[in-house]
């Protein structure tokens, strides 16, 4: 059994190869199609020509394109993204340093959002069709109407600038703080590791805000998955056995209901991720929240191919390892399920 | 965003009954009757909007720059002095354009792949596939921003970049809707009788796949105007003076901490309800496409 | 991550965390009277200026971190705010200099008690190295160079250990006051030295990461895309000592978050802030703003002279007259800087000085019908979307005015990364705004850059004989010659007759601060300058 499903494990990372390799290629094109040409930005402000020219050369962006590719493939497989021009670091490196920020940021408004949104679904399903299954819909239809970014500039205008609640939008800890030691790279963890509840405070206060906005944003498709699959489940035969049977209704709900009903709820967990991931992108833009959606928004608008190549190949793969974990997640909660199907 | 198990659910097939049963719907939900209502009115506003705005929403005025919400400006001036409420009501047809042309897009062109790939199997199921995988493995919103900066900021490409991230939710949900059914029996009925393969697929399986793609539909189209908005944020949304909802709040966002709140909070209201009014009717779809869920 | 690097971060953590005892449980408002946090919105990128791809707010470590040989003085505005002074070059690193008869020798002799930030005696060996990589990195910084007739590493020369010589080709009035910008940065080339390789001769891995220079700071953390720490160099021999033993400099990308963030006290200084907030928080009391128009630098609206209709001198006056100036210096500048229209004649060589346009619609039609555009023409008008906050209301304001004589402008908003491709290089933009500033005060080193064929900033295309000629007379010309006046007065005649470069403002560099914040200085690089920042 055991070695069967490490079997299947490797069968479906093997599966994930030419997905990458799609996604090097799509990068790749991608990057190369960016209208700036990195060349002249970074020769500077005052640059000739001829000191383009030499900044060109110097970026190896004089070569042919297959060339360029056979290049970026080969130092892919040693393990080298390459340098970002615009922060001047590795792109490893800087990865490295912002992918817990992302992280920490994207899991805790994920936890926020699941501890939101599966009781309200739940809620919903029990008391369908009345006044609290519509309110749950339109309070959750609603947050994922808002923009990210407006509801991210609406929280900060309220919380910061009005009632001065909230602490001031300027990424994962105050200037007062210096990061904790990394152990997990979450400001958090590693700051309670360290036994500083001073700093953990603080890193939680930085994190309340865009936390929230996010996960106002992915409210509603866990909300609706979980209402819908809960529908579907309490209508079903052995819902209505147990029933039967005389199970007390709280039973009934939680330990059958609820248990079937996680598995939809799951999948769309991956879909969820994806779209967090993607929003991201606003709300680090609008809390200054030093992770790698602000890098790539940055990368981009100032042509750096090597950061862009490398932010989207991390995100590919982290893709990768959140789907494989939600199909193993599926053996867990239901045996029955393969990985096949 | 939809992931509803409705592969299961059989397509009602008496319209009588599914127009008793749109009734019902409405009736027991009435907040699919309020999306249809807020869809009425975004399309008036859409259709005659420059023609019953009070301003013209590109004439500029210095004097009357960042003035608050007043009888004769509705809901305010901008840093120009432009009229807020007629270029709110006259972004909604631009809006509403590209909402519409980007998920007619992903949709032809994700059903026609997806059919495809579900009625061959096969090396064409395979490289689909593998295709889908490949944008399926970009967070939606990074894909689009790529390919909008790539190929410049221009309306059509906006369009392009929403249809091509949405394009897989179709061409998955095609493929398996065309897959499960490509051995029925009423598909090789149609065949036994002489039917073309192609004529087959679009006549007799691929309608089976109609109902549960209009929620996907209606969702993306609130999606689709989200997306132009976010792209709109960063830089890369559609070209000034034009009205459009999503480069007015990115825009406004700069005043609100100034005080002069108007500009982004009301286009950003109507977005919001454009947005609402579409995964209402998404959601009150789903219920009509799939009368399972509401038993 | 290197063994060494990720010691050495460590080391800088602890460290960090070892001087910071109280700033860990203050808030930053209450931060300590030696720290002094300032927000801005530009990522460092570099410790090294000279190195490939080092943006303009890295410039700031070449100022904080490092000394030049010599430097432009200090002089109190009539608002009482502090500026530099082009007019007057001081000692830095050099205690004095020698120029010969001819022109064509300096000879700096450097000052016995200048070290560097580990103690070590700055020597003309370290000058010279310094000097000879900013001409063979290439890039930016050898152009700049190159400003001064500084383009070869024979012409610098160690006589001494403290004498310093300099041979240029011909005498130039720009030499010394190139010396002074930020580029010419003195590195202790023995630390240096010990971290260059045979592919890495300059050291410039090491210089990007860390700084070996003698300034008033040393840089004591850096995260790139978040903050960057100075700490005081209590070694600096160059000035008097900085009041603040540490200076953050943190990155907040939006204009509004900088502008709450100064107003709840909780930064002590926004560098380079909007117009508007500049105006409104100066107006509201919420915080001292100090302005100061950038010197040597107009806004304007440029005209492509590859682009047909723009042949024509008359459409390119016809939409000088059509330019709706009020309108733009109200909401785009809202009244910050200088305005450069609607003089009654041209006047000396002040520069940058009025011109004598302002809008009049019909003149602007008679001009635009004379030309044979009676119906006008559609012409695709682009901007620099990093530079939106100003240049989109300026070209809708403009757009909408050209409308009314007929011709029509769609905006086209290109990324800030693309823009310098083209405008600058490919120079393909038929109209466009720009924002081109001279480092060196002098008008025909503006005109150098701006008017003449094939310089970088002329994206107007523009070639006019006898601009050219009259240029290259005068640029090595010191002020005091009897043909200087004359010339400059004369090209900037034919200029704005010419009108490749529309005038509309000249822009202000603004930055707001809490009242404690004392001793901000404004600077032609446009960066902020930590030394002589002070909190009460």
């Amino acid at each position: 059994m055991t070695s069967s499903r490490g079997m299947i494990v490797l069968k479906r990372l093997a599966q994930a190869i030419p997905t990458l390799f799609g996604v090097i290629v799509v990068t790749f094109i991608l990057t190369r199609a960016l209208p700036g040409d990195p060349a002249a930005y970074f020769a500077g402000p005052a640059a000739t020509p001829e000191s383009i020219a030499q900044v060109r050369a110097a970026l190896g962006l004089d070569k042919p394109l297959a060339a360029q590719f056979l290049r970026y493939v080969q130092d892919l497989a040693t393990g080298d993204l390459g340098q970002s021009i615009s922060t001047g670091q590795t792109v490893l490196s800087d990865i490295v340093t912002r992918l817990p920020a992302s992280l920490e940021l994207t899991l805790s408004a994920l936890a926020l959002s699941v501890a939101i949104a599966v009781p309200l679904g739940i809620l919903a399903a029990t008391r369908q069709g009345t006044f609290i299954d519509h309110l749950c819909r339109v309070v959750v239809t609603a947050g994922v109407s808002l923009p990210v970014f407006f509801t991210g500039l609406a929280l900060v205008y309220v919380f910061y600038y009005q009632l001065g609640l909230a602490p001031a939008p300027i990424g994962r800890l105050d200037f007062a703080y210096i990061s904790p030691p990394p152990v997990t790279g979450f400001f958090v963890i590693d700051a309670l590791l360290a036994g500083d509840a001073e700093t953990a405070g603080a890193a939680f206060g930085q994190l309340v805000l865009p936390a929230v906005t996010l996960a106002i944003f992915t409210l509603a498709p866990l909300a609706r998955m979980t209402r819908a699959a809960m529908l579907q489940v309490l209508g079903s035969d052995f819902i209505r056995t147990a029933r039967a049977a005389g199970l007390s209704r709280r039973q009934v709900l939680f330990s059958y209901a609820f248990r079937n009903a996680l598995l939809p709820v799951i999948t769309t967990f991956g879909m969820v991720f994806s779209f967090a991931l993607g929003a991201n992108v606003l709300v680090e833009k609008v809390f200054a929240w030093p992770g790698i959606g602000s890098y790539a928004v940055e990368a981009l608008v100032v042509s750096d191919y090597a950061a862009v190549q490398g932010f989207v190949l991390v995100m590919a793969i982290l893709f990768v390892v959140v789907n494989l974990l939600i199909d193993l997640s599926y053996t867990l909660i239901d045996p029955r399920v393969g990985f096949d199907g | 965003m939809d992931g509803t198990p409705q592969t299961s659910a059989p397509a009602p097939r008496a319209s009588g009954g599914i127009g008793r049963h749109m009734l019902y719907v409405l009736r027991a939900n009435p907040m699919t009757l309020l999306a249809f209502v807020l869809l009425t009115l975004f399309l008036v506003a859409a259709v005659l909007g420059p023609a019953i705005v009070p301003h013209d929403p590109l004439a500029t005025n210095a004097v009357n720059a960042l003035k608050p919400p007043s009888l004769s400006h509705w809901f305010g001036t901008d840093d120009l002095g432009r009229d807020v409420f007629s270029r709110v009501v006259v972004a909604s047809r631009l809006d509403l354009a590209i909402a519409l042309s980007a998920v007619a897009l992903s949709f032809a062109a994700g059903s026609v792949l997806g059919s495809l790939a579900g009625f061959y199997g096969g090396w064409t199921d395979r490289i689909v596939s593998r295709v889908l995988d490949t944008l399926m493995a970009f967070p939606l919103f990074v894909l689009a921003m790529g390919i909008v900066a790539a190929l410049g900021n221009s309306v059509g490409n906006i369009v392009l970049a929403t249809a091509i991230v949405n394009l897989p939710f179709y061409a998955r949900l095609s493929r398996t809707e065309v897959n499960i059914r490509r051995e029925a029996g009423f598909v090789q009925a149609a065949r036994l009788s002489g039917h073309s393969d192609i004529s087959v697929l679009a006549t007799q399986i691929f309608p089976n796949a109609l109902p549960p793609m209009m929620v996907q539909i209606s969702l993306n189209l609130g999606w689709a105007i989200l997306n132009a908005a976010g792209l709109s944020f960063i830089g890369l949304g559609v070209r000034p003076p034009t009205p459009e909802w999503g480069i007015m709040v990115a825009e406004g966002a700069r005043f609100i901490v100034s005080g002069e709140w108007w500009l982004a909070l009301f286009p950003g209201a109507a977005l919001m309800l454009a947005v609402f009014t579409f995964n209402m009717l998404g959601d009150g779809l789903r219920d009509i496409v799939d009368p399972r869920q509401r038993s | 991550m290197h063994r060494r690097e990720f010691l050495k971060s460590s080391a800088a953590v602890v460290l960090g965390a070892g001087l910071l005892p109280l700033a860990r449980v203050l808030p930053a408002a209450a931060a300590p009277a030696d720290t002094i946090v300032v927000a801005t919105g530009a990522t460092i990128n570099s410790l090294d200026l000279h190195r490939q791809g080092t943006n303009r707010a890295s410039y700031q470590v070449a100022v904080n971190a490092y000394d030049r040989l010599v430097k432009f003085g200090t002089k109190t505005m009539p608002d009482g705010s502090l500026s530099y002074d082009s007019s007057v070059i001081e000692p830095d690193l050099a205690e004095s200099w020698a120029v010969s008869d001819d022109g064509k020798t300096i000879t700096f002799k450097l000052r016995p008690n200048a070290v560097f930030a580990d103690g070590s005696p700055v020597t003309a060996q370290d000058v010279k190295w310094s000097l000879d990589r900013a001409v063979s990195l290439g890039g930016f910084p050898t152009t700049q160079m190159k400003a001064g007739l500084l383009e070869k590493r024979d012409q610098f020369e160690v006589v001494d250990d403290k004498t310093f010589k300099i041979t240029l080709p011909r005498s130039s009035k720009l030499t010394l006051p190139d010396l002074a910008v930020p580029v010419p940065f003195i590195i202790n080339s023995k630390v240096a030295k010990a971290h260059a390789t045979a592919e890495d001769p300059w050291a410039t891995e090491y210089l990007h990461r860390n700084t070996a220079g003698s300034g008033a700071f040393v840089v004591e953390r850096w995260e790139p895309g978040q903050q960057l720490v100075y700490a005081r160099n209590d070694k600096w021999t160059s000035g008097k000592l900085p009041q603040a033993k540490r200076v953050i400099m943190r990155e907040i990308p939006s204009a509004a978050t900088r502008r709450a963030l100064i107003e709840r006290g909780d930064v002590d200084l926004v560098f380079n802030i909007p117009s508007k907030d500049a105006k409104e928080l100066k107006e509201a009391g919420k915080a001292k703003v100090v302005s100061t128009p950038i010197e040597n630098c107009i806004n304007v609206l440029a005209l492509n002279e590859n682009f047909e209709p723009f042949k024509d001198k008359r459409v390119r006056q016809a939409i000088a007259y059509a330019v709706p100036y009020e309108a733009i210096f109200k909401t785009a500048a809202y009244e910050t800087g200088v305005p450069m229209w609607g003089a009654e004649k041209l006047e000396g060589i002040a520069w940058p000085q009025p011109s004598t346009y302002k809008q009049d619609l019909e003149k602007a039609k008679a001009l635009l019908a004379e030309a044979g555009y009676k119906d006008g023409f559609t012409v695709p008008f682009f901007i620099n979307l990093d530079l939106a906050s100003w240049m989109e209301p300026t070209a809708l304001l403009i757009q909408e005015s050209l409308a009314k004589i007929g011709i029509k402008a769609p905006i086209e908003k290109i990324p800030g990364a693309n823009w310098r491709t083209a405008a600058s290089v490919e120079k393909r933009l038929p109209m466009h705004l720009d924002d081109f500033g001279g480092w060196l005060n002098y008008p025909d080193y503006y005109f150098f850059w701006a008017y003449m064929p094939g310089t970088i900033f002329n994206s107007s295309n523009y070639n006019n004989p006898e601009v050219i000629k009259l240029v290259n007379e005068t640029l090595d010309l010191p002020v005091t010659d009897p043909a200087y006046a004359p010339n400059i007065k004369k090209v900037i005649d034919i200029v704005y007759d010419d009108v490749p470069r529309i005038p509309l403002w000249q822009p202000a560099l603004s930055s707001a601060m809490t009242p404690k914040i004392g001793g901000y200085e404004y600077w032609f690089h446009r960066q902020p300058d930590a030394r002589p920042l002070t909190k009460s």
